[in-house]
């Protein structure tokens, strides 16, 4: 793995955020940043570029990598369903959503289709409580799920892969 | 005019003893020793930013000091909080304290596999000895019991990843002594283990010293040679000329056999100083390739006294052997979490009076005669 | 309808822009402050104001910041905590969101006042779309002269930096989002030694919460006292609460701290009474972390006084009758909500969320949530009930961080007010499966003991 010129300059700019010397504490958004580019998931491999490039340890990488819950440590499907299951999401019929996604696509929490379009993942709290149940979807979130509004997320999911 | 350096006073179950400002309440209970030393299974006095994490040496704070007598509130971790002038603390003679370690004592304990009669560490095992006077009849703990993925850490360094107690000692020693750190704390929670991420052998030259920080039997030396229970070892002390590292080990032998070299512990399963004052980890070719007598100078028998309910027996030192487990627990009822005198084969030899090395021969002989 | 000093303008069209903010009156803070006061005035301002830090501990802010070291030559650091993961609380987003430029303007105040010249927001990872709205609102305050080097004349440089999270309550515990922030796990610190002397890069550092630092422009711009005035007793000011569960009117709302919680509830203004012409069973108050109260003793106190929507009164009664404010997440369940299943809920919550460095937390949340599991499933007996509250006890006060406590709360509140509850579960484990236990007597008033002289 290699970052282009264009790359490596938007590394440089969350470099800056911190005093000099600090550069280990652009770890975090600069995983975020090669997770986007990597195709969703931070391979073993992209993990020892970062640590390069952050003239830090392996090891070091690993232990933050696998701290965070945001980090794909395996390859992920095209769309990812990450739905909050948490008390006050319970309330409002998460339970319901997760049992609709997988009468519709024969998934269940921690599964993949088989066509590897759709990857079904619980979570906890999103803060987004008060728009129970919800999702997120990438960086978004999609709140106030019902089943139609997961009927049209699994044909977005379909029609952006072709 | 002579610098005199005001000393703190503090009081630990009503004994009281003076030290330096900046020392911690258990450096201070290790001054006056014995059963108000709370037990200590993360802090480590040689590795910087160790304790804090195990919970085991907890303790009241009756008295913050002289001047805000007030107690604190919390339990608080012995080993990370420092004395002031006038604190009384209260170990052993505190129910809450007890009660508190009764139950840091089984949460180590509901994942831990207990396999004790197949553990390296049996005998000098932390845990174990923590377990034999806090630990509770039965477990309470009915569910399946974690597991993990294994993960081989090369030729010399054996990892049991379901006994580890995520004491981060050997984190702190990759980075302290040995200078390179390849393996680390992975995962986070009930699921965090100590690994190494993709498979890589740890192979420095100083790494080895991460088995002798460990308190209970997750890392244990791959080179130890039959497999041996501690106890059926003698441990002597001895030298070589080395050129890494002060040479100065403990061997654990045999007959003329060198089963196992270790560093030299003191008298809390600490790595001693060496005899220029140093602190005595030793390098990975004393550790794992000296296995022959010809290249020690053997001192002698060991001298230390520790406090462990097991392992007492083979050591030549100030306190005499005792005989039963229930004078080596000082009258106190030691609560069984499982019967080690069934698991063991300890308690069918009276290891006192084995004089000389303990050679199989010596035990089967003694066994016969029970 | 009760003032409105954060919120007021959030829904003004285009607010979210420098531009209009300024045109409402933005930044007049800033200006004040540089101008006119020294740092220790305005950290004697916000003393004043008896602001107390929003993020939930309650401590107050004025007084936190008069705690910060100023050693020689040593910079000092803001960090706003944006980390906001507490189950039911979801506040902090909507004004950042909505508002960031108030946000901002604090952090200019708050900076100048503590000496910071670089100041973090440190935003869940998951909040990815409010970071980039924050990040576009920081460089439009730089161009517009509002951060950056010598800002207004004043000689006080500033700057201000979003950064991300990845996923882990644990970084909102603020000695774990300073390691976070210097990129490593997010493990709670062993204190002392307390931010306040020794926090991000070994350097003295506030952390306070979104809304407490968002606070501190109405503060700034109407004085302390005049701040002081709103609320009741100790509870000045406004507080935003962000309620949920089973209500007409989920959402974000900003309330003087005088109103009641009854009022909170059933008027319009708030949360429009329970969904579905239901009836209260029972509510989280403060987040999840606080313990839950049956409807009866959340409406009114164990002495039988109205119960209000302020630090005192809702802590009245300690965690025997009482609960806390909090974080202001509030969890409404109505009558065909299961206790139990809520609690494993929860449980779960804090077992995935426990960084694993100490004992008692990394065992003990495991265990409580199979048990919780084990009960809901209809598969527990009554000693289990004992054990919870036997492994919660254990954990409480014996940790690192308050995680622990705020695993062990929950627990132990809800086997104290709905023992009854989990009971029937062990009783009648196959009706469990298919029914709830229901309203009980938990909306039925209390009798009220005979004050003690
Ligand atoms: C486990 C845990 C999670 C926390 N999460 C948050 C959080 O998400 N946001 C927050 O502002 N404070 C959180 N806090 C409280 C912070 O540690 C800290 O007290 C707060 O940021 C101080 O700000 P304040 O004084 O303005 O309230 C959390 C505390 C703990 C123990
Ligand atoms: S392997 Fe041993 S030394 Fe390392 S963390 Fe586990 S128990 Fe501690
Ligand atoms: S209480 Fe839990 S979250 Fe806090 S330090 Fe201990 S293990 Fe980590
Ligand atoms: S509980 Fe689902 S977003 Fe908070
Ligand atoms: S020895 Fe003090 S907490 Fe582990």
């Amino acid at each position: 793995m290699k970052f282009s010129e264009e790359q490596l300059k938007k590394v440089e700019e969350m470099i800056s955020h911190y005093p000099e010397g600090k550069q280990k504490s652009a770890l975090i958004p600069l995983l975020h940043y090669t997770q986007q580019q990597n195709g969703g998931w931070l391979s073993a491999e992209a993990m020892d570029y970062v640590a390069e490039l952050l003239k830090i340890t392996s090891i070091e990488v690993y232990e933050v990598a696998t701290f965070y819950s945001m980090y794909n440590l395996q390859p992920v499907g095209k769309t990812v369903f990450e739905v909050c299951q948490t008390g006050p999401c319970m309330l409002r019929g998460s339970d319901d959503i997760v049992a609709y996604i997988y009468e519709k696509l024969g998934i269940k929490p921690g599964q993949t289709t088989e066509d590897g379009l759709f990857t079904l993942k619980t979570v906890e709290c999103l803060g987004a409580c008060g728009y129970a149940p919800m999702m997120q979807l990438g960086p978004d979130y999609r709140e106030h799920l019902t089943k139609e509004k997961i009927d049209a997320l699994i044909a977005e999911g379909k029609a952006k892969a072709n | 005019m002579s610098e005199q350096k005001q000393l703190f006073k503090v009081t630990i179950d009503n004994i009281t003893v003076e030290v330096e400002p900046g020392t911690t309440i258990l450096n201070a209970a290790r001054k006056i020793g014995g059963d108000v030393t709370p037990p200590a299974m993360c802090y480590y006095s040689k590795l910087k930013d160790s304790g804090g994490k195990c919970r085991t040496c907890l303790v009241e704070v009756a008295a913050g000091s002289t001047a805000d007598p007030r107690p604190m509130p919390k339990l608080v971790a012995s080993c990370r909080t420092t004395v002031m002038d006038g604190m009384v603390v209260k170990n052993i003679t505190s129910d809450r304290v007890t009660d508190a370690r009764n139950g840091v004592v089984e949460f180590l304990l509901i994942n831990h596999p207990l396999d004790c009669p197949i553990c390296d560490q049996a005998g000098e095992c932390h845990l174990q000895d923590l377990s034999y006077e806090h630990g509770k009849g039965a477990s309470r703990y009915e569910f399946k019991r974690r597991t993990f993925d294994k993960h081989d850490l090369g030729p010399y360094i054996q990892l049991h990843m379901t006994r580890c107690i995520l004491c981060y000692r050997c984190v702190y020693t990759a980075d302290q002594v040995s200078k390179e750190r390849r393996h680390g704390v992975l995962s986070r929670g009930d699921h965090a283990e100590i690994a190494t991420y993709i498979e890589k052998s740890l192979d420095n030259d100083f790494i080895g010293n991460v088995i002798d920080v460990c308190p209970v039997g997750a890392l244990t030396d791959k080179t130890f040679r039959f497999k041996n229970r501690v106890w059926f070892t003698k441990p002597v002390d001895a030298h070589c000329n080395c050129d890494k590292c002060s040479g100065e080990v403990q061997l654990w032998m045999r007959g003329d056999e060198v089963l196992r070299v270790t560093a030299r512990k003191d008298e809390w399963g600490e790595v001693k100083d060496t005899t220029k004052g140093e602190p005595g980890w030793i390098c990975n070719t004393c550790r794992f390739e000296r296995k022959k007598i010809s290249d020690w100078v053997i001192e002698g028998p060991s001298q230390v006294s520790r406090h462990s309910v097991i392992s007492q027996g083979h050591y030549v030192g100030m306190k005499k052997p005792n005989e039963t487990v229930a004078k080596v627990m000082g009258g106190r009822d030691p609560k069984l979490l499982m019967n080690i005198k069934d698991v063991s084969e300890v308690n069918q030899v009276e290891l006192s009076e084995i004089k000389g090395p303990a050679t199989s021969q010596v035990f089967k002989q003694l066994k016969k005669g029970n | 309808m009760g003032r409105k000093l954060l919120l007021e303008k959030a829904h003004v069209e285009g607010i979210r822009h420098y531009d209009v903010y300024r045109r409402e009156g933005g930044y007049r803070s800033v200006e004040k402050v540089l101008k006119t006061m020294s740092p220790e005035a305005v950290v004697e301002e916000v003393k004043k104001s008896g602001l107390r830090g929003r993020g939930g501990a309650g401590f107050p802010t004025g007084m936190k910041w008069s705690f910060l070291a100023k050693p020689e030559g040593v910079p000092r650091y803001l960090v706003v905590n944006a980390d906001e993961s507490e189950p039911g609380t979801f506040k902090d987003r909507y004004l950042m969101e909505f508002i960031p430029h108030l946000l901002i303007e604090g952090m200019i105040c708050a900076s100048y006042a503590l000496g910071s010249n670089r100041s973090y927001i440190y935003i869940r990872g998951e909040y990815w779309w409010v970071k980039e709205i924050l990040e576009v609102a920081v460089q439009e305050a730089r161009n517009a002269g509002f951060l950056g080097k010598n800002i207004l004349g004043s000689g006080f440089d500033c700057d201000i930096f979003v950064q991300p999270g990845a996923g882990a309550y644990i970084c909102g515990e603020e000695t774990a989002l300073i390691e976070s922030l210097e990129g490593k796990r997010g493990n709670p610190r062993i204190k002392p030694p307390f931010p306040a002397v020794k926090g991000l890069w070994g350097c003295p550092t506030v952390v306070n919460n979104v809304e407490s630092i968002a606070a501190v422009v109405p503060i700034v711009n109407e004085g302390g006292e005049e701040y002081a005035k709103l609320g009741t007793g100790k509870s000045t000011g406004t507080k935003l609460i962000s309620a949920c569960g089973n209500i007409n009117k989920p959402g974000v709302y900003e309330i003087e701290m005088n109103i009641s919680v009854e009022e909170f509830i059933y008027s319009d203004e708030y949360c429009g009474g329970i969904a579905n012409g239901k009836k209260l069973k029972a509510c989280i108050p403060g987040g999840s972390s606080v313990p839950i109260l049956p409807a009866n003793l959340l409406l009114k106190t164990a002495k039988g006084e109205t119960r209000m929507m302020t630090y005192e009164s809702l802590s009245d009664g300690g965690f025997a009758t009482g609960t806390m404010m909090g974080s202001g997440g509030f969890i409404v369940m109505d009558e065909d909500q299961c206790v139990v299943k809520h609690t494993y809920t929860l449980a779960r919550f804090y077992r995935h969320e426990s960084c694993g460095q100490c004992s008692p937390c990394r065992e003990g949340t495991g265990w409580m949530e199979k048990i919780l599991l084990k009960i809901d499933q209809g598969k527990g007996s009554m000693s289990d009930i004992d054990l919870l509250w036997d492994i919660q006890r254990k954990i409480e006060g014996n940790t690192i961080c308050p995680l622990g406590d705020a695993a062990a709360w929950p627990v132990a509140a809800a086997i104290r007010h709905f023992r009854d509850e989990f009971e029937w579960h062990v009783t009648n484990p196959s009706e469990a499966l298919v029914r709830n236990y229901g309203l009980a007597n938990y909306a039925k008033p209390l009798e009220i003991a005979a004050p003690t002289a």
